[in-house]
């Protein structure tokens, strides 16, 4: 069956190649605290210990023995879902993750959306009216989008915003304290006031996601906008166009039957480098909105020396990042059919 | 049927505007077949774009008149002029897998048209298609029907082109330049297909190409362009055999075909004396059972099985054979880029097939076996300019600098003709020509004893061709070099070759001296290469 | 196939004067260079010309909104808001150019190798690039730091590392595509070896696709150093620094005393908007295409 049918071949390749990639991860992961330069044993043992106390963290840790030992017990503790316990908070770092992770992707996932919704289209009229003024706003969102620090945005509109025009809540977080938490089905806010059917919850919620994700969905506009354009731009001149519109296809049929869909390949590619990037700036946007995700948890935890908290956020947000890429590359093996074929 | 008076077309370019046609004027009548006929920058694709609407952006009509049947082009609405694309008059293009939508079915992008021109509906509209694919003698229409183009041969999707151009029935088919790019029976096979549909349907159509004896195998009546305006008009056999304007009367004689010399390539004023290259009996270059494997992804691809072949000192032997066929291997094999699997090269009375291509760069032969590769964009440097191109050769194993460098390299840029002032240039301030001369002296730069050309004219205009395989013969005579001029245009072989090899498929089906095997071939394979090469008519007065 | 001749040039434009060219032809990228030589101006004698000493504190001038004495005002400890932002012009021009020509050198070298030469080389890297890549940048950077601790030196690591995959992956792309051109195998024929091929004859081809990358990164580079030091990571107070300065004063924005935030952050915006501009401009003058 894999033999007759190339693209199924191509996917099960593909999931495979994610697997030495997932090992690499854990190793570097793993290297991050125990093979580098210093000794974890102080990191772990906390900001007050002494002499004896690190050497009972040493051996408690088992940073005493043998490193390859000490990788396979680590590898261990990962499969049974032990990522050690947080100093700060005193429960283990799963338990913390798996508590935040819904308020971060929450955040990433609703600043995607909007950022698609305005850069693809922007990107396609940039691409279809060059010179006039769409194309130019196109450019302008483009470098500037590029250049602009995360925290600083953020920071620029909490100040417009809120202390300027009083229109946005105060940036604490996720709701306001006036109003409880919806029960919890997904973690997300948004979602599971809906399903209660609390519409002042919910409105609540979306008051104070509006201005983060915005801050996040600036940052991510940039790169999708200008794929998109450039990507449109090669279709558009590409030589199959001129054929169909020799052939009298209408307008309409010809940019978005043809053109759209062939440009929206490299976009999908272009997907995964801005999944890193919004997964690095979340980390900024959450820390300047204070708001209760992964990334303020690994902050917080750095600034403490809580070594098995950042461990851990770094460990999760690269397996995150991985699933994610695997879903976007099957996601483009399944829009274009060329894929597992060796062209003539 | 179509007439067109005083059409000018301009461009809007960085550097102002550009005239691309400058007022011409010509009919199209109901079943006739016109070609147009003209060098790279004639004016005539661009002319095809204009009366079908389809310019680039900054592309316009700048004056004239085009009418088909009645129908004012130049003024009709955009929509007006959307029906008539595709319905009335229809286009096929070069390059015909980059033409098809790559990611749709091919059966799929005939319907779109049908339904776009209302003569399907969502529900007949596959049946309709699969008739199309049907019309342009596609077997196994309905497997055809879902295939995507990377999955098809250029000759198969360049009949679907065709599919979609006539699926609803056009009166004029345009077809801009439809073979460049195809294999030679794969180009008769296109053109004899396209013919026989426009006959079939009483079409009219125009045929644009740069190959005069293409279009006079297949055309009623000829127009020649240069430079955007028309210098002639006729029928083919009155224009080959009397033409009037001194261009075409140089685009005729750059013709190669059967019965000419390659001095008779050349306009009159310029023709020097007969080539006399001493041709002895001598190996230069002996072949001894050459074989290249490659491990492919569905097994072993042999792309060259055990040939022999000899080449004399002083030769020119021509090696002929479509793409695919284990030409390019066997050059890149014996100038020493890539090791054969197995077999002797004896070159000097060695076998250099045993030093490995890696270390060959150092070995004492190096410089007596050279190359003119095909493409001279990508054959040149872009980085260097000509004299740093010319002299890379003379430095590393030359070990030449300083003033004798200089004279060394002026001295080459004489002999194959390059002007002084052009030395200083880089490729993409060069035309075409200047290129091809610059990879010449490149060469030729340290006398080597034995020349591969592959395909070293392949891109240039038929003048300019004509001038380049006139200098490659008398560098022959004169530095005595003995080439492989590798080659899928027979007529071109014919006239440089004293001896002819032709391959297939990795095999040596045919050789012997050229003049036999050319016109009494043996195998049919070069029977048919014999048969699909066009056949420009006669020369009546050949000065 | 174009055989039109090119309008013959009076004489031929040596180096100098494509550069003088490009910068004309071309007002976006002249505007880009004479902010590039501001910032590096800055960078250079900023900290000789600057009006106060970055690092004097006034307590009882703390505070104190832009006026005529302090045009960015003063921040809460009475340091002179202008001179610190001027000063840390050398601070993050250095660690974003440092990083960059690290990155850039070893990219290069690692994407030239396993462009050309393809085979296991090639394998290794592409899985080593992959396993840099799986993790989100910015988070490995944080990593990277946090492990090998906070020092100025350990930024310029982590970013040159986080940004070698671009290199090393544009690299040996653009190798990949001129391996087997003319001109690469006319170089082998003129008797250069592989290795003489690849250094002087594909690799400067490859450079005008790279200047883009490089300007692009220099804008990245900074934004990272100063996203790290804005969580607190590598640059320790009292240092000035543009992150850091953005995070001190993120405190005192909510209390209606923008000028400690936004004038860093818009030096760290007008730095990283000059570097992307420049890009364009960069290439024009490496591109010999572009010369007429």
């Amino acid at each position: 069956m894999l033999a007759a049918s190339p693209r199924l071949r191509a996917t099960v390749l593909r999931v495979a190649q994610s697997i030495p990639v997932v090992i690499g991860v854990v190793v570097i992961s793993f290297l991050l605290t125990r093979a580098l330069p210093g000794d974890p044993a102080v990191y772990f043992a906390g900001v007050a210990a002494d002499t004896a106390s690190i050497e009972q963290t040493r051996v408690a840790m088992g940073l005493d023995k043998p490193l390859p030992q000490q990788f396979v017990i680590y590898v261990g503790d990962l499969l049974q879902g032990d990522l050690g316990q947080s100093l700060s908070s005193g429960r283990s770092v799963a338990a913390d993750l798996a508590k935040r992770l819904p308020a971060s992707l929450e955040l990433t996932l609703t600043a995607l959306l909007l950022a698609i919704a305005i850069a693809v289209p922007l990107g396609v009229l940039a691409a279809t009216r060059p010179g006039t003024w769409v194309d130019h706003l196109c450019r302008v969102v483009v470098t500037a989008g590029v250049s602009l620090p995360t925290f600083f945005t953020g920071i620029l509109l909490i100040y417009i915003f809120y202390y300027l025009l009083g229109v946005s809540p105060s940036p604490l977080g996720r709701l306001d304290f006036i109003y409880l938490d919806p029960d919890h089905v997904t973690g997300f806010y948004l979602i599971d006031a809906a399903l209660m059917g609390d519409w002042e919850t919910w409105r609540g919620a979306a008051k104070q996601l509006i201005l983060p994700a915005s801050t996040l969905a600036l940052f991510t506009l940039a790169p999708i906008a200008r794929m998109t354009r450039a990507s449109m731009l090669t279709a558009l001149s590409s030589d199959f166009i001129r054929t169909a519109r020799a052939a009298g296809l209408s307008n309409p049929r010809v940019l978005y039957g043809y053109a759209f869909r062939n440009a929206l390949l490299p976009v999908v590619t272009t997907l995964g480098m801005v999944f890193s990037f919004a997964l690095g700036a979340n980390v900024l946007v959450e820390k300047v909105f204070a708001w209760p995700g992964i990334g303020s948890y690994a902050v917080e935890a750095l600034v403490v020396s809580d070594y098995a908290a950042v461990q851990g956020f770094v460990l999760a947000m690269a397996l995150l990042f991985v699933t994610l890429n695997l879903v976007i590359d099957l996601l483009y093996t399944a829009i274009d059919p060329r894929i597992g074929f060796s062209s003539k | 049927m179509l007439s067109v008076k005083d059409l000018a077309v301009s461009f809007q370019t960085r550097r102002g505007p550009v005239d691309a046609v400058r007022g011409i004027s010509f009919d199209v009548s109901k079943g006739e077949i016109l070609g147009i006929v003209g060098e790279s920058g004639s004016g005539k694709s661009v002319t095809s774009y204009a009366l079908m609407r389809i310019l680039e952006a900054g592309g316009m009509i700048k004056a004239g008149e085009a009418t088909y049947t009645g129908i004012d082009l130049r003024r009709a609405a955009e929509r007006d002029m959307r029906d008539i694309r595709g319905r009335e008059i229809s286009m096929i293009f070069q390059n015909p897998r980059a033409a098809l939508n790559p990611i749709r079915k091919v059966g799929h992008q005939i319907e779109d048209v049908l339904r776009q021109h209302a003569r399907a509906t969502r529900y007949d509209a596959r049946d309709k298609a699969i008739e199309a694919l049907r019309a342009v003698k596609i077997n196994d229409a309905e497997a055809r029907y879902h295939a995507y183009p990377f999955e098809l041969s250029g000759g198969m999707c360049q009949r679907i082109v065709c599919a979609i151009a006539l699926a609803c029935d056009p009166r004029l088919l345009i077809a801009d330049e439809p073979t460049t790019g195809l294999d030679i029976t794969t180009q008769k096979a296109v053109m004899d297909l396209v013919r026989d549909l426009i006959r079939e349907r009483g079409m009219s159509s125009i045929l644009i190409t740069h190959d005069l004896g293409l279009a006079a195998q297949y055309c009623d009546r000829i127009l020649v362009m240069k430079d955007g305006a028309i210098v002639e008009q006729g029928d083919p056999v009155q224009i080959f055999s009397d033409p009037q304007h001194p261009y075409s009367r140089k685009l005729v004689d750059a013709t190669p075909r059967a019965g000419t010399g390659v001095r008779s390539l050349l306009p009159p004023e310029d023709r020097g004396p007969e080539p006399n290259p001493q041709v002895s009996d001598q190996p230069v270059l002996q072949v001894r059972n050459l074989t290249k494997t490659y491990a492919g992804k569905s097994g072993p691809v042999h792309a060259v099985k055990g040939i022999s072949f000899t080449i004399n000192k002083g030769q020119c032997v021509g090696l002929v054979g479509e793409s695919g066929c284990g030409k390019s291997t066997t050059s890149e094999i014996l100038v020493r880029l890539l090791d054969a699997t197995s077999g002797e090269v004896i070159f000097d009375g060695e076998d250099i097939a045993r030093v490995p291509a890696r270390g060959f760069a150092k070995d004492a032969r190096r410089a007596d076996i050279q190359m003119v590769f095909q493409d001279a964009t990508d054959s040149l440097n872009p980085r260097h300019t000509s004299r740093q191109t010319i002299a890379e050769p003379l430095r590393r194993l030359g070990k030449m600098r300083g003033p004798k460098l200089a004279a060394r390299i002026e001295e080459l840029a004489a002999l194959v003709g390059l002007p002084l002032s052009l030395l200083d240039r880089f490729p993409h301030q060069l035309s075409g020509g200047q290129k091809a001369r610059v990879g010449i002296a490149r060469a030729v730069a340290l006398e080597p004893k034995f020349l591969i050309l592959d395909e070293p004219t392949a891109a240039l205009d038929v003048s300019i061709q004509a001038v380049v395989l006139n200098l490659l013969v008398d560098l022959r005579a004169k530095l005595g070099l003995s080439y492989l001029f590798v080659s899928h245009d027979l007529h071109v072989v014919r006239l440089l070759c004293d001896h002819v090899i032709v391959m297939k498929d990795g095999e040596i089906v045919e050789q012997g001296a050229a003049q036999d095997v050319m016109s009494n071939p043996q195998s049919d394979y070069t029977k048919s290469l014999l048969a699909a090469a066009p056949k420009p008519p006669q020369r009546r007065t050949s000065s | 196939m174009t055989d039109v001749l090119p309008k013959p040039a009076a004489k031929v434009q040596g180096s100098f004067d494509h550069v003088l060219y490009v910068l004309r032809a071309n007002p976006v990228t002249l505007i880009a260079f004479g902010m590039f030589a501001a910032l590096i101006f800055s960078a250079v004698f900023g900290p000789a010309l600057v009006p106060y000493d970055p690092m004097a504190t006034n307590a009882s001038n703390a505070l104190q909104p832009p006026s005529w004495d302090h045009w960015f005002g003063t921040d809460n400890v009475g340091r002179d808001v202008f001179s610190r932002v001027i000063v840390a012009t050398r601070l993050d021009l250095s660690i974003s150019v440092a990083a960059v020509a690290l990155s850039f050198v070893v990219g290069s070298i690692l994407g030239c190798i396993a462009g050309y030469w393809g085979g296991w080389p090639d394998i290794i890297l592409n899985r080593f690039l992959d396993t840099i890549m799986a993790f989100p940048l910015f988070v490995l950077a944080m990593g990277i730091v946090a492990a090998l601790g906070n020092t100025i030196e350990n930024i310029i690591y982590a970013t040159a590392i986080i940004n070698m995959p671009f290199y090393a992956r544009l690299v040996r792309a653009e190798v990949n595509i001129r391996r087997d051109a003319g001109f690469a195998r006319a170089a082998k024929l003129a008797g250069n070896s592989d290795l003489r091929v690849l250094a002087f004859h594909i690799f400067p081809n490859a450079l005008p696709p790279m200047m883009v990358q490089v300007s692009l990164n220099l804008g990245w580079a900074i934004l990272n150093a100063a996203g790290l030091s804005f969580i607190g990571l590598g640059v320790s107070p009292p240092t000035a620094e543009w992150g850091i300065m953005v995070a001190e004063g993120a405190n005192f924005i909510v209390s209606g005393e923008w000028w400690l935030a936004v004038f860093p952050g818009l030096w760290l915006m007008i730095a990283v908007f000059t570097f992307n501009l420049l890009g364009d401009g960069l290439r024009d003058i490496v591109d010999p295409r572009k010369r007429t």
